[in-house]
């Protein structure tokens, strides 16, 4: 049975049902209903929610929860998600599990509280310091951010890796039917590593620097290599239209949705146009785009930015055909009209 | 042979890597006897900051968490709300506590977070090559503060127990010193206490611990320990500050 | 079902339950076995006393769940009256609170249906649910799901108190009346 539920509280609801009972936050528009949620709820499954001072503590607490082996989330918007940058790079050295969302808003600065796609540099390129990806989903409906936060706290667990779901304030506020199947989940290893009290066992240490150049070479080179395994085997996308498609657009979460209209409404007059959707910003998935390189005679990224995402398009199409870009900035979203006109001005010459 | 002196289970074999004279190492045992006393050893889950004792996971047999600079209280509150059933502690510079992390502390303390945080003062950043602390002195010459720390321009020593006094939540707040050998008894009575505060689930326990550096301070270690005495020992409130209701203190 | 794709936009002040008949739409959508969205406005748009969301309901898979040009909308105050009259695709209908939006320029292109809701309501002896009234009015003229299967919707979101149930399905109804009057 499907109930109408918004974005934020379906991720809140998701992260319960995946045996999240640890929650941090700071209240900031549009993902405040996160908090909000959890608050209400993690009492009834003896979880608790804490309202931290800042998006700083926040991103330890979930640090040290993490670290004691447990599953654990923080929710927060663009200018939280900038505060807890560093938090990120040391979680990800430390391979402390833990799940984030970041509801995107408008920025630079304080920016607006309309819907972005702004933060994909600092999502996919690491916003804090050294060589470090966390793994980033994009879902573009309230039933995958359901599905998708389910899978995000297998996949720490799985990888040892921070993971953050990537939405923005249209997905947070928007209602859509969703249902919470069950799921059966990843067999993961019970965590060994963690910091939980060395009772009838050697002591644990969860750390996140080392002492040498030669052990900080030799360690970046493992993560490395967990890295090129995250590539090989987690990129996802899903595409729309593309067995016949001449033209794609490339675009995720909600500018997904309004190029999928624009598609329709090229493919009424006749010009065959697909839509290849990236459900992975992280490792992006460059596999199903490069498997239609011959076929595709031109690309267009369409974002809630200046051009970001753009930038990994071009890399993978490597001047094999042209790649296009339009976007809206600042909370403002573009009609599917606008992308199909844009589209034939920079694609088709202005047809 | 009766064995009068033997080495506490709560410290690893690992030779520390203080400086001499450098007073952490006392201070690492107090606690690692406390953590075997108290029968802790196995349940406690300990965070270690950034600086001059970044790297006492090496030498605490407990599980240690490695926490950004600052940020300690905040790793500590994540993993007792994790798992309230373990004891865990925080151990602190000056920097990492009255500085960066300061908003974690008095925020934790607000919470009444039932961690006891371990603060360690010597008035100046070790780690880092001796630069000015937020507990630097008015006056003190540090590499930041080439021409003494002018009071006008730079401020005055944060004197954190005496302020965390003032915050319903730190329901122990306690400021000692290990200068002398009674002075360590007597730092070791007040570190049982704030343990002890935490297993009664009271709320948060915070012991400030004056401490040398006589690598930065550029003197010797026996000099070290007359300057703490004597130039340190005035401007920070000693003994403790705030004990629990039960005590007859005020009521947290 | 006259379109596969409706747009509708409820708007009013806190309080006038604005959000609330939005939501009943998209239960009603999604009770039809169509798809839906419902778009709050959030932030700064809600204060100063405004609120307004956005629903659409439609055959096919929903492109953006925010709404510029609607097809229907409800207005309940005036400040909504002037934000949204223009936004009504020609040949759309506008319902309009006219115990709180006094005559003002209207548009030719448009319908514009006048009711006073909150009279309605009064009469009632419950001015809060006005909100529901309208609904009623707008299920009479503008269907876009079954009568039942709406009613039901707003059994599923506000019947929790018996009492409160019979007094939504009551005020539901007497908008369906006195539209029927109208036409």
């Amino acid at each position: 049975m499907a109930l109408l539920m918004k974005g934020n509280e379906a991720i809140a609801e998701a992260a319960i049902q995946a045996g999240c009972r640890l929650f941090y936050g700071y209240p900031i528009t549009p993902s405040t209903e996160i908090p909000e949620y959890m608050a209400k709820k993690m009492k009834a499954v003896g979880g608790t929610y804490l309202q931290a001072e800042s998006e700083i503590a926040a991103i330890y607490m979930v640090y040290g929860a993490g670290a004691v082996g447990e599953r654990v989330m923080t929710g927060t918007s663009s200018p939280g998600f900038s505060l807890m940058q560093e938090g990120l790079s040391f979680l990800f050295a430390a391979e402390i599990p833990c799940v984030i969302v970041d509801v995107m808003r408008g920025g630079p600065g304080l920016g607006g509280l309309g819907p972005t796609q702004a933060d994909y540099f600092q999502l996919t390129k690491g916003g804090g310091h050294g060589d470090y990806h966390a793994i980033v989903l994009a879902p573009f409906s309230v039933q995958e951010m359901v599905d998708l936060t389910k899978e995000a706290f297998d996949l720490a667990d799985y990888y040892r890796n921070l993971v953050i779901i990537a939405a923005d304030g249209i997905l947070g506020q928007m209602m859509e039917p969703v249902e919470f199947p069950p799921v059966a989940g990843r067999k993961l290893e019970p965590k060994t590593w963690a910091a939980s009290g060395a009772e009838g066992r050697p002591k644990n240490n969860v750390l996140s620097y080392y002492l040498t150049p030669e052990l900080g070479e030799a360690e970046n080179l493992r993560w490395g290599e967990k890295m090129s395994r995250i590539k090989e085997t987690e990129q996802r996308f899903v595409e729309y239209e593309m067995e016949d498609a001449d033209y794609a657009f490339v675009a995720f979460g909600t500018s997904s949705r309004i190029t999928e209209t624009a598609v329709d409404m090229l493919r009424e007059e006749g010009i065959k146009v697909g839509l290849y959707r990236p459900v992975t910003l992280w490792p992006f998935p460059e596999k199903g785009l490069t498997a239609r390189l011959n076929q595709i005679k031109g690309w267009m990224s369409i974002e809630l930015s200046a051009g970001q995402m753009v930038d990994d398009v071009k890399l993978v199409v490597n001047g094999k055909a042209p790649v296009g870009f339009y976007g809206r900035q600042g909370g403002m979203t573009p009609e599917p009209e606008e992308v199909a006109a844009a589209f034939k001005a920079q694609l088709l010459g202005g047809e | 042979m009766k064995a009068i002196f033997t080495k506490t289970a709560g410290l690893s074999d690992r030779p520390f890597h203080y400086c001499p004279g450098c007073t952490h190492g006392i201070i690492h045992r107090l606690i690692g006897e406390l953590l075997e006393e108290m029968n802790l050893i196995e349940h406690t889950i300990g965070v270690a900051p950034v600086g001059c004792s970044g790297f006492c996971e090496n030498y605490f047999t407990c599980d240690m968490i490695g926490a950004a600079h600052g940020r300690a209280v905040a790793v500590a509150t994540g993993a007792k709300r994790a798992r309230p059933d373990r004891f865990i502690f925080t151990y602190q510079g000056d920097g990492d506590g009255a500085s960066i992390g300061l908003a974690e502390t008095m925020s934790a303390a607000a919470r009444g977070e039932k961690i006891t945080s371990i603060f360690v003062n010597n008035c100046i950043y070790g780690m880092t090559g001796g630069q000015m602390a937020p507990t630097s002195l008015v006056g003190q010459k540090t590499s930041t503060s080439p021409y003494g720390r002018d009071a006008a321009t730079m401020g005055y020593p944060l004197d954190l127990p005496k302020v965390l006094t003032q915050i319903e939540g730190a329901v122990y707040v306690a400021s000692v010193s290990v200068d002398s050998p009674q002075a360590i008894k007597d730092a070791k009575k007040v570190l049982r206490k704030a343990f002890q505060v935490q297993l009664d689930g009271l709320g948060y326990s915070f012991v400030s611990i004056l401490s040398t550096c006589p690598t930065n301070w550029g003197v010797n270690p026996v000099e070290a320990l007359e300057w703490l005495q004597t130039k340190m020992k005035p401007h920070f409130a000693l003994g403790e500050l705030k004990v629990p209701a039960t005590e007859g203190g005020s009521e947290a | 079902m006259s379109s596969a794709l409706t747009k509708y936009k409820f708007a009013g002040f806190g309080g006038q339950g604005v959000l609330f008949i939005g939501k009943v739409m998209a239960q009603a959508g999604m009770l039809s076995k169509q798809q839906v969205t419902w778009f709050p406005a959030y932030g700064p748009e809600m204060r100063g006393g405004t609120a307004h969301c956005s629903v659409v309901i439609s055959t096919k898979r929903i492109g953006s769940p925010t709404v510029g040009k609607p097809d229907i909308a409800i207005v309940m105050n005036e400040a909504s009256y002037h934000k949204f009259i223009d936004s009504v695709v020609p040949g759309g209908t506008l319902y309009v609170n006219s115990s709180m939006v006094p005559e003002l320029p209207g548009r030719e292109d448009i319908r514009i249906v006048r009711v006073s809701v909150n009279e309605i309501a009064h009469e009632m002896g419950e001015e809060k649910v006005a909100n529901i009234v309208m609904l009623g009015v707008m299920q009479a003229i503008t269907p876009t799901v079954a009568d039942d299967v709406l009613e039901k919707a707003l059994m599923e979101l506000a019947g929790k108190k018996p009492e409160l149930a019979a007094l939504n399905a009551r005020a539901f109804k007497a908008g369906q009346e006195y539209a029927k009057n109208l036409c």
